[in-house]
């Protein structure tokens, strides 16, 4: 029987004060979380390992200088960049939306780059899909999406990733596995649900066992109370499918605090824990620091695993937050100072800038040296996206269909198509 | 993995099952053989099926011929289906291949998507049509748009199917007619089957489409009998089929109102007229060459359909062709639609809600005149 986690290259620190300390490595791997697994699970393993202990979420920001670091320093710098670059890319976003260059409903990730890094740098290859919601820059970005694609579709451009036919909401990118950019918060999980299903059948149908792909959702607190995304966990754990659902609770869903829009988890609670409601579904639940980027990635990898060895899906609720207001057209008057500054304080960049310093992974002119990079990248995508140019009127009706066919036939007899300037919708449709 | 390409069958105006013009599409339409064989194919072919098992023979041969198809809903694997259309499939292909689904409509419908987005050609079913109302936001969100706002990166090769239209006093939630609520969602296609032939040459066609189909069936036509074509017979999706040529009135419909039509046609045919009748099977796009040769030729329109009279297939239809061929019309285009009721479960209230052949016969004496039996 395999172990329950696959050890990774380096020893982990045990760099949360809070855990208890575990006996075996597979709890070693997740200390620093709040596990819960469902009841079998956990009768099992009573003997080999203490569930960690329950750590308050309003905590210190951990990182215990000195342990040997788990991670090297090539992989410090390129998940110190992704984080960057999703800051300054989001920071730019709005510069250029009050500039008038992008339009609508701008949803901005800034305060939980530690998610999208932790997860998706440190522990999706290429080929694995993701699933996001209206909140998907970054999660592009960290995908390795070309950062001048997702600035050129936010100009509206054609040579964003969707042609400037999606926009902020909807970007996909079929080449990175990124499935989506969804306005409706919840229609996502699915989607990402299917293509965990696609991996599984090209396992168990296709022939192709060591397909192991996986499949990461993304949303936030306030899809937990959508039903499909209950629909989802049920399927998931049901079809024993390789998806993961990460929950990005950043404690608002727009004017709504989460207490105020979700129940309690279990009958005894006081708190609307969302982790919980993986055993209710069959899968572990886990709970993680999100503005920790060491700790997101120690969580995400044994779920990865646990996904890549058919072992099935996994729930992790990471704590995080927003430092902006929902979209760029909130005014954000109903979050407190107090909470807000907590937070800032919890700044996943600078903390993880002190923790590569303190553990001699990154000199101070090292981590300038990336951010530096990062800026100029950022620059560029700029400049790229502004002299883009705009869709033609081509593309009005070209990716209606992926077989034009769907426009009928008409009156002449031929396929609408086939008229000259059709997608230009010079020709009637009805 | 996409499917292998297949000859779409355009064929000019598919004549009425039985009819030597059929027999010799028939006959055309398996491989190529040398004339003295055609009639020994066409005796091969022969065979009669009620529409379930051409339903399920078209799935079968679909199934066995790419491996990327398979099939999801509520009990359709060891169940068979709620009216056998994967009967017994489940043994030959698995259970990921006819996935018995819980009772989630949008989330196994987005499931579908998923699936069909990253390389599958899933069926999704819905047990009646109307459950599928629970799925509207993953049908017209991401069925329908996600080609157009992923760029066209991503087609959802889908087939969406399962059986509609007003039964047998079922009640009023299991009577319903979605294709008018679907209508008007951008990027996916509308095809109602109507005969046994039609449902599996149909079928096929839609899961070798590269678009999402909707694909309606009727409660009432799963035990309708008819000849079927062969495994390599793929209806054009996109054409009407002309049932019955005439010259007095041109009566369009689709699904079971086609047999409600030729109901009234045998009426009407005592009376002297000679009504054309066509079934639209493509209910988006239209197939306007048929339809403006048609009333080109006839001068005057009645839609018959089952859908409700509001926002109806009909009402777009009759609105088009008011719009392209308003000088071509004697009369205006009559339309026989549901009554926008709830179909009640009483036998007479609910027979009064959808449209009887006498209606259909009152309505060509409105647009022909009232003639004298001959």
């Amino acid at each position: 029987m395999p172990a329950l986690c696959a050890a990774p290259a380096a020893p982990l620190a045990a760099t949360n004060r809070m855990a208890a300390p575990m006996a075996s490595s597979s709890s070693r791997a997740l200390a620093g979380a709040r596990v819960c697994v469902p009841q079998r699970q956990q009768q099992r393993r009573a003997a080999s390992m203490r569930v960690a202990a329950v750590a308050s979420p309003v905590k210190q920001a951990a990182g215990k200088p000195g342990k040997a670091a788990a991670i090297s320093p090539e992989e410090a710098a390129m998940l110190y960049s992704d984080m960057y670059l999703g800051r300054e890319f989001e920071d730019m976003c709005a510069q250029m939306y009050y500039r008038g260059k992008m339009f609508g409903f701008v949803h901005l990730y800034s305060g939980q780059e530690a998610v999208s890094t932790g997860v998706i740098k440190a522990c999706l290859r290429k080929n694995d899909f993701i699933s996001s919601t209206y909140r998907d820059h970054v999660h592009a970005l960290s995908k390795g999406v070309s950062a001048r694609k997702v600035m050129a579709e936010l100009f509206g451009k054609k040579t964003g990733v969707s042609r400037g036919q999606g926009g902020s909401m909807h970007m996909f990118d079929r080449e990175h596995g990124l499935l989506g950019g969804y306005a409706f918060i919840g229609e996502g999980i699915p989607i990402g649900l299917g293509a965990a299903f696609q991996v599984a059948y090209s396992q168990r149908v296709l022939g192709n066992e060591s397909d192991d792909r996986v499949s990461v959702n993304f949303f936030g607190d306030g899809t937990c109370n959508v039903g499909q995304f209950y629909e989802s966990l049920n399927m998931a754990t049901l079809y024993k499918l390789p998806c993961i659902f990460v929950v990005e609770n950043n404690k608002w869903a727009i004017g709504m605090n989460h207490p105020r829009a979700t129940a309690p988890s279990s009958v005894g609670d006081n708190e609307p824990w969302i982790y919980k409601k993986g055993p209710a579904f069959g899968m572990p639940g886990v709970h993680v620091d999100g503005m920790d980027v060491m700790k997101v990635r120690e969580v995400a990898m044994e779920a990865v695993q646990r996904a890549r060895r058919g072992e099935g899906p996994t729930l992790i609720e990471a704590e995080t937050y927003r430092f902006r207001g929902h979209s760029l057209a909130d005014p954000d008057e109903l979050r407190r100072k107090e909470e807000k500054d907590h937070y800032a304080a919890r700044d996943p960049i600078p903390q993880f800038a002190k923790f590569m310093v303190a553990n001699g992974l990154a000199t101070e002119s090292d981590i300038k040296a990336l951010e530096a990079k990062v800026k100029e990248e950022v620059e560029d995508c700029v400049d790229y996206a502004e002299n883009s140019p705009k869709p033609d009127m081509s593309q009005l009706l070209e990716n209606v269909f992926a077989d034009p066919k769907g426009f009928g036939i008409g009156p002449d007899g031929r396929y609408r198509y086939e008229n000259p300037g059709f997608t230009a919708g010079t020709a009637e449709v009805s | 993995m996409a499917a292998a390409s297949c000859t779409l069958r355009s064929t000019p105006l598919p004549a009425a099952v039985g009819s030597p013009a059929a027999r010799s599409l028939l006959a055309a339409s398996t491989r190529p053989v040398r004339a003295n064989q055609r009639c020994l194919v066409v005796k091969a072919q022969k065979r009669e099926l009620m529409m379930w098992e051409a339903l399920r023979e078209g799935l079968d041969e679909e199934m066995e011929r790419d491996p990327t198809v398979c099939l999801m809903g509520e009990d359709v694997g060891h169940y068979g289906g709620s009216y056998k259309v994967s009967h017994g499939l489940y043994k030959k292909y698995g259970d990921m291949r006819l996935l018995d689904t819980p009772i989630c409509e949008n989330g196994f419908m987005g499931m579908g998507v998923g699936a069909a987005m990253t390389g599958l050609r899933p069926i999704v079913e819905g047990m009646n049509m109307g459950f599928l109302l629970l799925a509207f936001n993953q049908i017209s969100n991401n069925c329908g748009m996600l080609h157009y706002t992923s760029g066209g990166q991503f087609k959802v090769p889908m087939v969406i199917r399962g059986p509609g239209g007003v039964g047998r006093q079922l009640g009023a939630e299991h009577s319903q007619r979605l294709e008018s609520y679907f209508q008007s969602i951008p990027g996916v296609q509308l095809v109602a089957c109507s005969t046994a032939a039609n449902s599996k040459a149909l079928l096929k066609s839609a899961i070798r489409s590269d678009n999402p189909i909707i694909f309606f069936e009727h409660v009432l036509l799963y035990n309708v009998k008819g000849e079927v074509h062969g495994p390599d017979y793929c209806q054009c999706l996109e054409r009407a089929e002309l049932v019955r040529e005439g010259t007095d009135v041109t009566i369009f419909c689709y699904s079971r109102m086609r047999y409600v039509v030729m109901q009234a046609v045998a009426e009407l045919e005592k009376q002297g007229y000679n009504p054309e009748v066509v079934d639209l099977i493509s209910l988006k796009p239209f197939d306007m060459e048929t339809i403006s040769k048609s009333i080109k030729k006839t001068r005057k329109a009645i839609i018959v359909e089952e859908c409700m009279k509001t926002g109806g297939i009909g009402a777009s239809l009759s609105a088009v062709i008011h719009e392209s061929l308003f000088n071509e019309l004697d009369h205006e285009v009559l339309r026989l639609s549901s009554q926008d009721v709830p179909t009640s479960y009483a036998y007479e209230l609910e027979a009064a809600t959808i449209v009887q052949p006498e209606k259909v016969v009152a309505a060509v004496h409105k647009v022909c005149g009232v003639r004298v039996a001959a």
